[in-house]
């Protein structure tokens, strides 16, 4: 039984740490926060210096053909210091798509330049509030061309390219597509969302040029395989934010005095920590076993993803709402930390899909292996 | 990371898998126990076959993996007894006899007891030959087991126990127990308290059967008048039980038993088997949601029990975070057994084995499974443990900790 990281994936977290303690401060994630930049740029350069944008790339495209087990790694560094960087769009997102269903030419294109961090990536899906489905979709691709409008785009605003989910190839069917963001027919605006600290736009597409990423017509089953990778790396900066948040509340319980007492000994507060521990734990055993399945490219990915998504989404909710509770009337206010687990708690518990639905796809998928 | 034995671990396994296709019957059903399948004269006819099977394992030498050689053992790291556990629970073996007295007697009694004890007692423990049991709570002492009255008075080379303990599994077929009583009421409560181990055939014990609400009885109550201990068999210091107490419940979490119940599957199965008014359960949303929940729990306790394994192997060791398996796996067991019944809608109460799905097991579960969260530690208790212990806080603020235990306050109940 080997269920744990390596040493040397242990002495990456702990090199990551360090680098993300200095570089992603509480006081650089909150200049993104209050509107200095998009992102931090600086941060992001600093992240392709120490090769992390090529972490699971092939070396034939110039990543450093580590594999996702260190990604997860360094998702999990990355959720705990709330990094304000597009590293989940490009890499998770933009980065896997290519190498799920981009063709040679297509990752030899794009691929490099994401690891030099010469390009950033997103993935353009939602359209406005409310779950996308085949039903619903009005991005569409004709003769080359897309049209529509996708809102909200992670990253989409500071973007050089997208992965576009577009309706094609008859009822019901879609495409993904590659599109140059800095092409004719695209106008993209910045949205406000709940995380300022990670930056979304509304793209409107006229008619610019998209080419086919994958096959025709496969744009949903794509979807869905790149979305379950991405679950799985998603889920390691979920855990990273929910320990992180369990540990600032555990920190101010202890140095809190009320009623003559350290709070931290109240059995309220105590139980409670117990609580958001578990939570963590229980996210944490499912995520490695996402992470495993991610790693080998196992048939259990699609029910370990699920899993390890919901698990993640709910810890880290729970973490960052029961951290802002046991920090009293601090806890909301703009200068603690706090809100910022809270806003990105919801974030990343929405942006690849809701919990709600993820569980209902998790028993699907339980009940397609038990068929 | 990978899901493999290592060459010796894998070794092993086969070994005892061997072993136990030789030696032992194969369950006919997930929820079959031994004592289901013996259940004569309550449990003694079980008990004698239970022995024997016993014997056979120790001779094996399967009985105390990680015990010194000397003592039978095999001197192998923990990582081994999960290894043959997991094996064994694939077969029909004795749960509940031997456990008590291995787990948390014996090596109470290798840190504490004399030479010439270990030699008397431990070969006998191990073959099953004589089994033990635990007098640790009392009716006024559960989850704060140092507030217990029982009282120890030293006569001449003796000791006079009078008082009474309960939740004492087996006391009804154990031929000796360990036992933690008040020596001194004046002193503080942590203080006072005095080990021993003696005869369960010693005049003045009392056995008698508690009867759960699920009808079954696993629990005793053990009434102690004017009974008599040589003062030989103390053990630790007078006034330090407490200590010893504490070696005994550190090996608590390694001994407690496996006893299944409908899990994740079962409901699983059942929601994809019932109808309801719009349709399969299976389909309905809400039910949905709820299997998921039962799902991501049922697996985070499975795969982190494999995190516990990782470290077992490598030699190091799993801290407290072990708590959290019981902690979330015995309310889930009641949530489980609740919602199962509520998809069965009006139906949902008939206990008619030949009638409930599953022969009734979820009705069953809904009246064992509230004991799950009390014993060995309620879920109260256990979030206490993992706040102070893994997560570093404070312990509660104590009333009783300084005063003389005889002018602590008490309740009616």
């Amino acid at each position: 039984m080997n269920f744990d990281f390596s040493a040397d994936q242990k002495s990456l977290r702990e090199q990551a740490r360090k680098f993300l303690g200095e570089q992603a401060s509480s006081a650089r994630v909150r200049r993104i926060l209050e509107g200095a930049a998009p992102y931090d740029a600086e941060l992001w350069r600093g992240m392709g210096e120490m090769g992390w944008l090529g972490t699971a790339i092939p070396e034939p495209y110039g990543g450093a053909g580590f594999g996702h087990l260190e990604l997860c790694v360094l998702a999990e560094e990355m959720g705990r210091s709330l990094a304000p960087t597009p590293f989940s769009s490009t890499i998770y997102l933009a980065g896997e798509a290519l190498l799920l269903a981009g063709s040679d030419a297509q990752k030899k294109r794009w691929l490099p330049r994401i690891t030099q961090g010469a390009a950033i990536g997103c993935f353009a899906m939602a359209e406005g509030p409310q779950v996308a489905t085949p039903g619903n979709l009005t991005a569409r691709v004709e003769g080359g061309h897309l049209t529509g409008t996708k809102m909200p785009v992670l990253d989409g605003d500071v973007a050089d390219f997208a992965v576009v989910l577009a309706a094609d190839g008859g009822a019901g069917r879609a495409g993904l597509f590659l599109v140059d963001l800095n092409a004719p027919g695209v106008t993209r605006t910045t949205v406000a969302t709940v995380d300022p600290t990670r930056s979304h736009a509304r793209i409107v597409f006229e008619r610019a040029a998209a080419e086919p990423l994958g096959a025709t017509g496969q744009g949903w089953p794509l979807a869905e395989r790149l979305l379950d990778r991405a679950a799985v790396l998603v889920a390691f900066e979920q855990l990273g934010g929910a320990q992180a948040s369990l540990e600032m509340a555990r920190e101010y319980a202890l140095g809190r005095f009320a009623f003559g007492r350290q709070i931290a000994s109240f059995q309220a507060i105590k139980h409670k920590l117990a609580d958001m521990y578990v939570a963590v734990e229980l996210a944490r055993s499912n995520g490695y076993y996402g992470a495993w399945a991610l790693s080998t490219d196992a048939p259990e990915l699609p029910v370990a993803a699920a899993a390890a998504r919901v698990a993640a989404c709910e810890a880290y909710y729970q973490a960052a709402k029961e951290n802002i509770q046991i920090h009293g009337g601090m806890g909301f206010t703009w200068e603690f930390d706090c809100h910022l687990h809270y806003r990105r708690a919801k974030l990343t518990g929405l942006m690849l899909g809701s919990a709600r639905r993820w569980k209902d796809l998790l028993v699907a998928r339980l009940e397609a292996g038990a068929a | 990371m990978d899901f493999n034995d290592t060459q010796e671990e894998a070794e092993f396994r086969q070994e005892a898998r061997q072993w136990l296709g030789k030696h032992a019957e194969p369950k006919s059903g997930a929820f079959e126990t031994w004592q289901s399948r013996y259940p004569a004269r309550e449990g003694w006819d079980g008990l004698e076959r239970a022995k024997a099977f016993q014997a056979r394992k120790a001779d094996a030498g399967f009985a105390a993996l990680h015990w010194p050689a000397e003592w039978g053992g095999r001197a192998l790291p923990p990582i081994y007894q999960v290894i043959y556990a997991q094996e064994e629970t694939k077969f029909l073996v004795p749960r509940g006899y031997f456990e008590i007295g291995l787990g948390m007697c014996m090596p109470t009694l290798f840190a504490y007891g004399t030479e010439s004890q270990k030699r008397r007692y431990a070969p006998a423990a191990l073959r099953g030959d004589e089994v033990w049991c635990q007098l640790f709570s009392e009716p006024g002492a559960g989850s704060d087991l140092a507030g217990l009255r029982t009282r120890a008075q030293r006569d001449g080379d003796d000791w006079v126990i009078n008082g009474q303990k309960i939740w004492t599994s087996g006391a009804h077929w154990a031929d000796w127990a360990i036992l933690v009583a008040r020596s001194d009421p004046k002193a503080a409560k942590h203080k006072g308290l005095t080990f021993f181990f003696h005869s369960m055939k010693s005049p003045g014990i009392e056995t008698r059967r508690i009867k759960q609400i699920s009808g079954a009885s696993h629990f005793n109550e053990v009434y102690f008048t004017d009974v008599r201990i040589p003062d030989s068999q103390r053990l630790g210091a007078v006034g330090a039980g407490w200590g010893v107490a504490i070696t005994t419940l550190m090996n608590e979490r390694l001994t407690s038993g496996d006893l299944r119940g409908p899990d994740f599957e079962e409901i699983f199965g059942l929601a994809r088997s019932t109808m309801l008014e719009d349709g399969p359960a299976i389909a309905n949303a809400a039910v949905r949601d709820r299997l998921a929940d039962l799902y991501v729990k049922t697996q985070g306790v499975r795969l982190t029990r494999f995190r516990t394994m990782t470290a077992l192997s490598r030699g190091e060791t799993p801290g407290p975070e072990n708590s959290i398996g019981k902690l979330v796996n015995a309310p889930k067991a009641q949530e489980i057994a609740s919602f199962a019944m509520d998809l069965l809608d009006m139906g949902g109460i008939v206990m008619d084995k030949d009638v409930a799905p599953l022969r009734a097991a979820f009705q069953e579960s809904l009246l064992t499974s509230p004991g799950g969260r009390i014993a060995a530690g309620t879920d109260e208790i256990l979030r206490n443990i993992i706040a102070e212990r893994v997560l570093g806080l404070p312990q509660d603020v104590r009333v009783d900790r300084d005063l003389p235990f005889d002018q602590l306050p008490t309740g009616t109940r």
